[in-house]
């Protein structure tokens, strides 16, 4: 067994060491990347791919394996101590469903399929973290905590880290989420962020010859000008995202329904709530107007906050970082670590590679820099279990 | 009365000598069973342009059946000469890579799939050779475990096939079973007419499958098409039926052929099948075999006829190749 890190500098060497000792364990990464990566998980559909943690987790001997009532996937990996719990974790579901093609192709530096990086990555890296720790050697005082989440994206909220985090009977002192990209990735913070959906329906009864009466589309055209109108402060930074709008199937027919997918992002406390009550009266108004029914669904909602830029666990996320070559890009969350955030939990969320195309079908990632990414996650681990990350 | 007799034979065979590869979960059983006997396993996969699959291939055997579950001996890629990255792909995550050409140079090169299968003998070093294609899209270490714990679990088998429900990979998704045209509509119907007992082998042409080096070393290898049916009417001949196993490997995902290749490889196989047909006096006398394949292209109303040369050329039993023998010491045995 490896000595634990002693001081700051032991740990950093031992990070820059452990990158080439890891490649030793390269073809059984990258095999558990393949596998969990041709295994489709749409949100609510993540079954599959928590059998497969679940199947690894018991090869390599871990105790607790289980599931919850939302179907996340455990396996508890025991420290020597045992006196504090660190979650490892990383979300299971991705955005493309079963109709598409989840062939891996794989190249001698690149590997290529659809949500390779959001999140298959992330998640053959928590199914891996046995033959990690076992290839370096390293033996832990406290516990981890692997998880494989489910329910995190679009309408799923977050809701699979939320049910474990208000029903586990197990406290946890730190969280580590995963995603597959990009490396140097450091999140510690949350973003204040709304999902919002705006459906128009014109009913059967409406008046076409209404002044405007045009149908779905140009309706939807009026709220997206208000709200583009509604100015938004650049310093906190505001942002809204216009996702996608969905109206109409022809030429020369009027649409009677449509939606729009948007998505406000700030990092000034309150000022997500009041651009909410703001585009609620948009809706109300152009309703008024056209006599069609606009609703405003909020489908995900975010409550800013987090650690500091000074918190002991991102300075030294930041140091680790920097010894591997990796300059650290800091990037508030919407994801997981939102909920650690509600539950005030020190956590970090980090990336394992670089990756190009995400979210396309010709999604790929870099097989070289996995490594530096892998000896990043063992470095913070370590960092948490030796107390350096302790205010 | 025969007829009933036949098919209650066939039964027989089918009922003891045919496997699902879910038989074979417990790898490390397995193994325990492998190292008990002293056996040596060497995985061949043959090549010619396989880049896009290679390294997926590579990355389960080499992870799951070498380093996690050491079923494995030698991984090996064996190659007609590629002109893609195939070898470099296969290099760069650990597997032997070789060039058929280098193997026994005194004996030329052929090129040929039957040719790298036939070579691979004197290369690797395992008492069972499992060969896999290269071309499979949906890989998994059943395609390798599926095939050898027949033979380590069964000391009369010698030869062990893969079967599947062969979906083949269009771009709109995948089209549930329909493969395997050439046996449906060449073999089996060969088979059922000259050697009935050899049609209870479900899928004969398969690219997959394991093999005991004492039996490989004594089949000759025709180089191209017809290397499988040969091997399956050779070792029918000198072995038996017990000599055979199959697995079924549930799916295997891969490109689907033009129909014109198609012909083209029952023709190739045809001519190998009618030599064994001669050699084992199932027929009198042959004339002579035709070696040009014709078919039709046309564009509005010209029509042209295409020649193909195909020669299926013919490896012998690697057991008489005197650098074989002294590398086996067969001499000395």
């Amino acid at each position: 067994m490896a000595k634990a890190p002693k001081t700051i500098n032991d740990l950093l060497n031992h990070v820059v060491s452990s990158r080439d000792q890891l490649k030793n364990i390269r073809e059984i990464i990258l095999a558990n990347l393949v596998m969990m990566g041709e295994i489709p998980a749409p949100t609510f559909e993540e079954e599959p791919r928590i059998r497969f943690f679940l199947d690894r987790f018991t090869e390599a001997g871990l105790d607790s394996i289980s599931t919850d009532e939302f179907g996340n996937g455990f396996g508890f990996i025991r420290g020597s101590k045992g006196e504090k719990n660190i979650l490892v974790a990383a979300h299971t579901d991705t955005v493309f469903n079963h109709t598409i093609d989840h062939t891996v192709r794989v190249e001698s530096e690149q590997i290529f399929v659809p949500v390779i990086a959001d999140n298959s990555l992330g998640c053959a890296v928590v199914a891996s973290i046995p033959q990690i720790l076992e290839q370096l050697g390293i033996q832990l005082k406290n516990n981890i905590l692997l998880m494989g989440i489910t329910r995190s994206l679009g309408r799923g909220d977050l809701a699979g880290i939320r049910f474990f985090l208000k029903n586990s009977k197990v406290p946890v002192d730190y969280g580590l989420f995963v995603e597959g990209a990009q490396l140097g990735r450091l999140s510690y913070s949350s973003m204040g962020m709304l999902r919002g959906e705006i459906t128009c329906n014109i009913p059967r009864e409406y008046d076409w010859t209404l002044f405007e009466s045009s149908g779905a589309i140009t309706i939807l055209n009026e709220v997206i000008t208000k709200m583009m109108a509604i100015p938004l402060p650049t310093k906190p930074r505001t942002t809204i995202t216009y996702g996608s709008v969905n109206a109409g199937n022809s030429y020369n027919s009027v649409p009677t329904n449509g939606s729009l997918h948007f998505e406000i992002r700030s990092e000034q406390a309150g000022m997500v709530g009041e651009l909410q009550n703001r585009i609620h009266e948009i809706a109300d108004e152009v309703s008024s107007n056209t006599q069609a029914e606009v609703k405003l669904e909020v489908v995900a909602r975010r409550r800013p906050g987090g650690i500091d830029f000074s918190h002991p666990l991102t300075k030294t996320a930041r140091k680790i970082q920097e010894s591997l070559g990796v300059t650290p890009k800091i990037q508030p969350s919407v994801g997981e670590l939102s909920a650690l955030i509600d539950k005030e939990i020190p956590g970090i969320t980090i990336g394992i590679t670089t990756a190009s195309q995400m979210h396309s079908q010709n999604e790929h990632i870099a097989i070289t820099p996995i490594f530096s990414g892998l000896a990043q996650l063992v470095g913070i681990l370590q960092a948490m279990d030796g107390g350096f990350c302790d205010e | 009365m025969e007829a009933f007799a036949m098919s209650k034979k066939k039964k027989t065979w089918l009922e003891t000598n045919t496997f699902h590869h879910s038989e074979f979960w417990n790898i490390l059983h397995l193994i325990e069973e492998k190292e008990k006997q002293g056996l040596k396993i060497s995985l061949c996969i043959p090549t010619l342009n396989e880049e896009k699959t290679i390294g997926k291939e590579i990355i389960i055997f080499k992870s799951e059946l070498m380093n996690r579950y050491p079923l494995l001996d030698e991984i090996a890629v064996i190659d007609s000469g590629s002109k893609d990255k195939t070898l470099e792909v296969a290099a760069s995550f650990g597997a032997d890579t070789y060039l058929s050409a280098d193997i026994l140079p005194s004996h030329g090169f052929k090129p040929g799939k039957g040719e790298n299968l036939w070579k691979a003998i004197h290369q690797l070093n395992g008492d069972i050779i499992v060969y896999v294609d290269a071309d499979i899209k949906n890989i998994h270490p059943r395609f390798v475990y599926g095939l050898v714990a027949p033979l380590i679990y069964h000391k009369k088998i010698q030869y062990v096939k893969a079967f599947y429900d062969r979906p083949l990979a269009f771009s709109q998704g995948i089209r549930p079973s329909g493969g395997g045209r050439v046996t449906e509509i060449l073999i089996r119907p060969l088979f059922a007419m000259f050697y009935p007992e050899l049609t209870g082998i479900i899928q004969p042409l398969s690219g997959e499958y394991a093999v005991r080096r004492e039996v490989l070393q004594e089949l000759p290898f025709p180089i191209g098409y017809g290397v499988e049916t040969s091997h399956i009417l050779d070792v029918y001949h000198k072995w038996g039926m017990g000599a055979f196993g199959q697995t079924d490997l549930d799916q295997r995902i891969h490109r689907n052929q033009t129909t014109i290749s198609l012909g083209k490889m029952s023709f190739g196989i045809l001519q190998s099948f009618f030599n064994r047909l001669q050699k084992y006096g199932s027929i009198d006398k042959l004339p002579e075999l035709n070696q040009i394949y014709k078919h039709f292209q046309a564009q509005d109303r010209d029509y042209q006829l295409i020649e193909h040369t195909i020669k299926e050329e013919e490896r012998p039993p690697m057991s008489s190749i005197p650098e074989y023998r002294k590398k086996f010491g067969l001499d000395k045995k």
